[in-house]
This record gives C-alpha cells, sequence and structure tokens, in this order.
C-alpha cells in the first residue's frame, strides 16, 4: 500500500474511534447539567445521585475522547502536509480558535466539576458541568464549521499558491456548517439519550433502584425524543443543502447514474459501479427523488456519469452508509415516541425495555455511517472541488505510516476494550455506590 | 511586525505548556522512585489530579497556533518529525488513560499497569520534548522543497540526546517541587530531599548544555548581535540558583516558582536564540523556514490575534481560580518540632 492508503486508513481509523466517544459527550453532559440543576432548584438528592451516577460513566468516556482527540489535531501536520500547507491560512485558525475558546474550558472544568463536588457549593457545581456542556458543544461547533469548510469552502481566494482567509464571517455563517452543527449534534443527542434508557432498562428489567431508573429514563426518553424529530426534519434539509452543493456526492449516496427529470426514490437499490448502473431497482417512488432534494417533482437530479470516473466517490459504501444512517433515524424517532408515550409505566413493560437495552448500539452505528458518507462522499476531494486528497497527503515514507498504523490500531483496540469494560462495570454497579459515598463523606469521584 | 508578535506568542505558549505540563510530566517521570506504598501512589495521582487536563491543553493551543499561524512550518516540522511526534502522542494517550482508569481497578495487576503507564506516558515526552527541541535550535535536514532527508534516529544525536537529559532533569526537578507541596508525610519528605539531589545533576547538565549550545547551534548569533538579549540567559542562571536557594530553605512554593521562571527563560532563551527562523534546515539555511516565508495571511494573523489576546487572558484567569481552589490546604499542625 502506498502512503496516501496508509494515510487515509490511519486517519479513518483514528477518526472513528474518536467518535465512538465524542457523541456521548456531548449529550450526557447536558443531561448531567439538567440533572444537577434539577438537584439545586428541588434539593432532591436522587437527582445529584443521578449526576454522580450517570457522571462516572461519562468521566471513562470523556478520558478517552480528549486523549484521541490530540492526535487528530496533529495527524493533520503529520500526515497530511500538503494539505495543512495549502489550507492552514483558514483550517489551522479555526481548529486554534477550537483549542483556546473549547478546548481549556472543557479540559479545566471537568476537572473542578469531578473533584470538586464538596469544594463547591451545589449550585457552583452546577454551573461547572453546564460549562463542560458548553465547551464540548462549542468544541463540536468550531470543528464542523472546520469539516464544514472542507466539504463546501467559502470564504477564501487562492493567492500565493494556497487558500487565504477571505471572510470568516462566510465561513461561520454558511448554512452548509450550521445544517451539519445541527445535524451531529442532534446525533450525539439520541445517542446519549438512547445510551441512558438502554443502561436504564437493563436495571428496571431487574427491578433495581426503579425510582432513580425512571427518572433517568425520563429525562433520557423526552431528550431523545425531541432530538430525533429535530434529526429527521432536519436530515431531510441537509439532504437538500448536499444535492445543491455536493451533486457528486448526492448521485453516489442515491446512486443515480444517469442524470434524470422527475427522479424516482427506489426503497432499495443495489449498486453494480463496475458496468456504471444499479444491479437492483426496487420499489420506485417517481419523482420522490427530485421532491426530496429540491422540493420540486419534476426537478433535474444530476447522475454520476455525468462526472468523469475520477471525480466521483465509491458508490456501493456511499449508498450503503446512507441508507443505514436514513433507517436508523427513523427507528430512533418511533422508538422514541413510543417510549415516550409509555413512560410512565414503562418499568411494566419487559418488551420494550429489551428493545431499548439492545438499541444502545444503533445510535453509535448510525453516527458512524453517517461520518463514513461525509467524508468517503466527499472523495476524491479533500476540499470539494478546491483540493484533491491525492495530493494533500505528506511526502513521507510509507513504511513509517505503516508502523503508526498497526500501533493506532493495537493501542485502540486495547483503550476501547479497557473502556467499555469499565463503562458496562460502572454501568451495572447502580446508584447505591453513590449513595454509599456520599454518607461516608468520601469527597472525591476522582481518585480518593 | 505581526509575524514577529505571532513568534513570540508561539515561544510563550510553548513556554506556558512546559511550565505547567512540566510538573506533570516530572511527577509521571519520579513516581516509581519516590513512592513505596498505595498510599504515596494516590498522593502522585492526586497531585497532578485536578490540573493535567487543563495543562495539556497548552500543548494543543501550541500545536494549534503553529498550524493557523505558520502553516507551513506546521507542515514540514510535524511531518519531518513524524515518528517522534508520535511517540509522544502515544505517550500523552496512555498518560492520560492511565490518571483517569488507574483508580477504578481494584485488582493490583492492574494498578501496576497503570502505574507503568503513568511512568512510560510522561517520562517519554519529557525526554522526547528535550530531544525534538535541541534539534529544532540545531537545525534539522530539511531540502528545499521541506522534506525531510533524516529519520528517526537522525535525531538522536549527542546534542539531541543532552537536550533530552537536560529536559528529563529540568521537569523531574520542577515535579518533585510540586510533590513537596502538594502531598504530605513520607512522600513529601522524600520529593524534598530528591529535589534537593536532583537540582545538582540539573545545573551539571544545564551548564554543559549550555557550553554545546554554542559550537552546535547558531543561537548565540542573535544574542552576539543585541547583547541586551543575554539577560534572558541571565536571568535563567538566576532563577536556577534561586531554585536552590529556596530548596535550601525549604521554601517550597518560592523554589517551585524559581524553577517555573527557570523553565520560561530557558525556552524563551531557544526561541530567542532561533528568531526569526521556526525551523531551521541543517542542510542549508536558505531551505529554513522562518516567522515571515512560512506564516499565514495578515488578515487570520490579525483575526487570531484578536482571539488570543480576548481568550487566552481568560483562560489564565480561570486557571488560576482552578490552581487556588485544589490548592492543597495545609494540614493542620499542632505541635511543631
Amino acid at each position: 500500500m502506498d502512503v496516501l492508503m496508509l494515510s487515509r486508513l490511519q486517519f479513518a481509523a483514528a477518526t472513528f474511534f474518536h467518535f465512538l466517544f465524542v457523541p456521548l459527550t456531548l449529550g450526557l453532559s447536558v443531561l448531567l447539567a439538567l440533572m444537577e440543576t434539577a438537584y439545586v432548584r428541588t434539593g432532591n438528592e436522587e437527582y445529584r445521585n443521578m449526576a454522580r451516577f450517570w457522571g462516572k460513566i461519562f468521566l471513562i468516556n470523556f478520558a478517552i475522547g480528549v486523549v484521541t482527540g490530540i492526535t487528530l489535531e496533529f495527524q493533520f501536520g503529520t500526515n497530511w502536509s500538503r494539505y495543512s500547507e495549502y489550507v492552514g491560512d483558514i483550517f489551522g485558525s479555526l481548529l486554534a480558535i477550537e483549542a483556546t475558546v473549547a478546548f481549556f474550558l472543557e479540559s479545566t472544568f471537568i476537572a473542578v466539576w469531578a473533584f470538586g463536588w464538596k469544594r463547591l457549593s451545589p449550585k457552583a457545581h452546577a454551573v461547572t458541568i453546564w460549562l463542560v456542556a458548553l465547551a464540548s458543544n462549542l468544541s463540536a461547533v468550531w470543528i464542523l464549521i472546520a469539516n464544514s469548510w472542507m466539504q463546501h469552502p467559502v470564504g477564501f481566494v487562492i493567492r500565493n499558491g494556497r487558500a487565504e482567509l477571505d471572510s470568516l464571517t462566510a465561513i461561520v455563517t454558511q448554512p452548509f456548517a450550521w445544517h451539519t452543527i445541527v445535524h451531529t449534534i442532534s446525533a450525539g443527542y439520541i445517542l446519549s439519550g438512547f445510551f441512558v434508557m438502554g443502561i436504564s432498562a437493563w436495571h428496571l428489567l431487574k427491578k433495581n433502584e426503579v425510582s432513580f431508573f425512571k427518572k433517568s429514563f425520563r429525562l433520557a426518553v423526552s431528550f431523545a425524543l425531541i432530538f430525533s424529530i429535530v434529526e429527521v426534519v432536519q436530515g431531510h434539509m441537509h439532504g437538500g443543502e448536499v444535492a445543491k452543493l455536493q451533486p457528486t456526492k448526492f448521485a453516489a449516496m442515491e446512486s443515480v447514474w444517469q442524470t434524470t427529470k422527475s427522479a424516482p426514490q427506489y426503497l432499495v437499490v443495489i449498486p453494480d459501479p463496475d458496468h456504471e448502473r444499479n444491479l437492483v431497482e426496487f420499489g420506485a417512488i417517481p419523482g420522490a427523488l427530485s421532491m426530496l432534494a429540491f422540493h420540486d417533482f419534476s426537478a433535474e437530479v444530476k447522475g454520476l456519469k455525468d462526472f468523469a470516473p475520477s471525480e466521483r466517490p465509491p458508490v456501493t459504501i456511499s449508498t450503503v452508509s446512507f441508507r443505514v444512517m436514513i433507517t436508523l433515524a427513523f427507528f430512533f424517532l418511533i422508538t422514541a415516541i413510543i417510549g415516550w408515550l409509555k413512560r410512565d409505566t414503562i418499568e411494566e413493560r419487559p418488551a420494550l425495555l429489551k428493545l431499548f437495552l439492545f438499541s444502545i448500539p444503533l445510535p453509535y452505528i448510525a453516527s458512524e455511517f453517517g461520518w463514513m458518507l461525509a467524508e468517503i462522499g466527499r472523495q476524491p476531494w479533500v476540499v470539494y472541488g478546491v483540493m484533491k486528497t491525492a495530493n494533500a497527503v505528506s511526502p513521507i515514507a510509507a513504511s513509517q505510516v505503516a508502523v503508526s498504523l498497526v500501533a493506532f490500531v493495537l493501542v485502540y483496540t486495547f483503550l476501547g476494550l479497557v473502556a467499555y469494560y469499565l463503562i458496562w462495570s460502572q454501568a451495572k454497579k447502580g446508584p447505591a455506590s453513590e449513595t454509599a459515598l456520599t454518607e461516608s463523606g468520601d469527597e472525591e469521584v476522582g481518585y480518593a | 511586525m505581526l509575524e514577529t508578535i505571532w513568534f513570540a506568542l508561539w515561544g510563550i505558549l510553548w513556554a506556558v505548556y512546559f511550565t505547567l505540563d512540566g510538573f506533570d510530566l516530572g511527577i509521571g517521570t519520579l513516581a516509581p522512585f519516590v513512592v513505596k506504598n498505595e498510599t504515596d501512589r494516590r498522593g502522585i495521582y492526586n497531585s497532578m489530579g485536578p490540573f493535567w487536563n487543563g495543562n495539556e491543553v497548552w500543548l494543543i493551543t501550541a500545536g494549534g497556533v503553529t498550524f493557523a499561524a505558520f502553516p507551513k512550518t506546521y507542515a514540514v516540522m510535524f511531518s519531518s518529525l513524524y515518528s517522534a511526534l508520535l511517540l509522544i502522542l502515544f505517550c500523552l494517550i496512555v498518560r492520560g488513560v492511565a490518571m483517569e482508569f488507574r483508580s477504578r481497578f481494584s485488582s493490583g495487576g492492574w494498578k501496576k499497569f497503570w502505574d507503568l503507564m503513568l511512568w512510560i506516558g510522561n517520562f517519554g515526552p519529557a525526554l522526547l520534548f528535550g530531544v525534538a527541541f535541541a534539534n529544532l535550535f540545531k537545525g534539522i535536514l530539511i531540502d528545499k522543497s521541506g522534506i525531510y532527508q533524516g529519520t528517526l534516529f537522525s535525531l538522536l544525536n549527542p546534542y539531541g540526546l543532552m537536550g533530552g537529559v537536560l529536559f528529563v532533569l529540568i521537569f523531574a526537578v520542577h515535579g518533585a517541587l510540586w510533590l513537596a507541596l502538594q502531598s504530605s508525610g513520607d512522600l513529601k519528605e522524600r520529593a524534598e530531599r530528591l529535589a534537593g539531589k536532583l537540582w545538582f545533576a540539573l545545573a551539571v547538565v544545564a551548564v554543559l548544555f549550555l557550553v554545546a549550545t554554542y559550537p552546535a547551534t547558531g543561537l548565540y548569533t542573535n544574542y552576539l548581535r543585541a547583547p541586551v538579549l543575554l539577560l534572558i540567559p541571565l536571568a535563567a542562571v538566576v532563577a536556577l540558583l534561586g531554585t536552590f536557594f529556596f530548596i535550601r530553605g525549604a521554601q517550597w512554593l518560592k523554589a517551585w516558582v524559581s524553577s517555573a521562571v527557570f523553565i520560561v527563560t530557558v525556552t524563551l532563551f531557544g526561541v530567542t536564540g532561533m528568531y526569526p527562523n521556526l525551523l531551521i534546515s541543517s542542510i542549508d539555511p536558505a531551505f529554513s523556514l522562518n516567522a515571515f516565508n512560512s506564516s499565514s495571511s495578515p488578515l487570520t494573523l490579525k483575526i487570531m490575534l484578536a482571539v488570543a489576546l480576548i481568550f487566552v487572558p481568560i483562560v489564565i484567569i480561570y486557571q488560576i481560580w482552578v490552581f487556588r481552589l485544589f490548592w492543597k490546604k495545609p494540614e493542620s499542625v499542632n505541635t511543631v518540632g
């Protein structure tokens, strides 16, 4: 394998792994903040114990998210130096702003929150988790603005042999960025909601701490429901943006080969890229694709054949990831509605509880497939229409990257196993350990 | 002018990073040599617990600022130092995980495993940052098109290794002093004694490094051109002596602050000597990347300066608040002596 493929695999592995932990940080931080606020407002200790119990899981998850984030920032320089040199004027500043505005806040106050249960008043302590939630979501905003610039570059000029900043405002305010932000953050909130619901369901199935886990479930189900609705509505708009601004990605994710007016939406489609056609097209809804993409039944949808083969992204993987993501999004919406309707009697519905328990991995799968579509669908471009991925890679020896790729896979696999083992054993313990901890006057969630 | 301001900020960010995370790197390196039992080990983790994560962000910011202000330097430096940098990153990953995960395992075997990871994760970066920076002072094998012609082993030259040893000792003293401030009992006493002993080793290596810097690098050129700049290394010498003086007087906070000043001035000594170069080519000085030929556009530099001037002071304010919040309260001592 050449240095390009190895570097792509390494970046994919590092990003994939990082994003196993990020969505839960985004959403659970907000849920923790809501729990602690409820404690401050009502004085009900159960809410504080909720914040502590879910907080322990949060901290394990957060730690892996943080340590794997640094490698991403540095990999632009190590593996994508041509890219960094060409677009650093814009992309580098967005990353630096993310660090200055969000990382400091997040990393400083997470420690205050973890170690400060006794040193701070309940109110001040609740403020620290709000700051963590704000900071982690702010960090998502900046990195997604940066990613959106790669998807749809605006606000720049090509000068001095590189892309230079022309208008930061244009980059920060472009609709594509805000679509991506709402889309990704909502996905994180859905994942967090289903995570809390799933683990609560496990305890409720065992009739364990029913009041505690029912409260957790009820909070999480409302949260998941709200953002499942947001996601479906916004996802539809997001698709429209992609159709308009990234025609190759849109054609690949829908597997449209021939430019068609009044394009149908197929329920099932199996692409056959070698012959530039679809092997199976089943369940056509006439004009629906044109309608969904452009709000016009007769609109023209560009086909892949309009683009040279070297300009097309991999089709099968784009089509599959898109369909997995969409199907799961509707599954989340429907299950969240059912869960919300039955929330008052949820502990008496073992079948439903089992459904929620086994649903825990699904939002993870949806999130990862979503990113696969976003990144693979952008190929062969690293910056859409501006720079090809092949021109972005560092002029370094492939052997170096091969060694580091193997190291990444080994270290990350180990860390992933350890982290999920810890999260699961913490989740199983339940809140009993929390009340004991508070009563014995033991202070820290940290290392004491 | 903007380029020079950013060059200065770049140097300052590294100085702040080394000062703050330096004590973590040092404590982690010393840990196996100062602990006797589980209480000591917890003391080690707790002395860094509330701080290490916030300290590490200064590194991310130093990296981010290199990317934003000097993208070409970021590109060439990070790809040239590929293996060294990834080694540092893996070390920082395992140390972060060790910090957060150790207490969650009850088995002794796992705890030992994380203790080992904590040591590797702190000693590794301490050494490698030293090797990397000494090589940056000296220059690395960068060709005309910014492609590195050496390997990881080209960095392990005598001057580079000396830089590695120097950094390890600087951080070890700094960490021992932090531990003297933030721990108690036997652990505190052992840390105090170790700080005193390590200081001598540090002084010897620091002097050797300062002397070797003359033939090995071009750092002194700027100082000979503008002798007033010699105040920086002079301040470093004073701070190093001050550290010794305060260790002797058992004034641990003052000793730690002296050590912090020493780290800042040593970093600034190197960076000022390099100015305006950010990445010196040892093949031909004409291939070197500097603050002017590798910087971002004036617009980006201006915007980033505004961001830095607004947010960095805010960060400093809340980080000081956190240090005060978690400052170890002196134990109530009923009788002395």
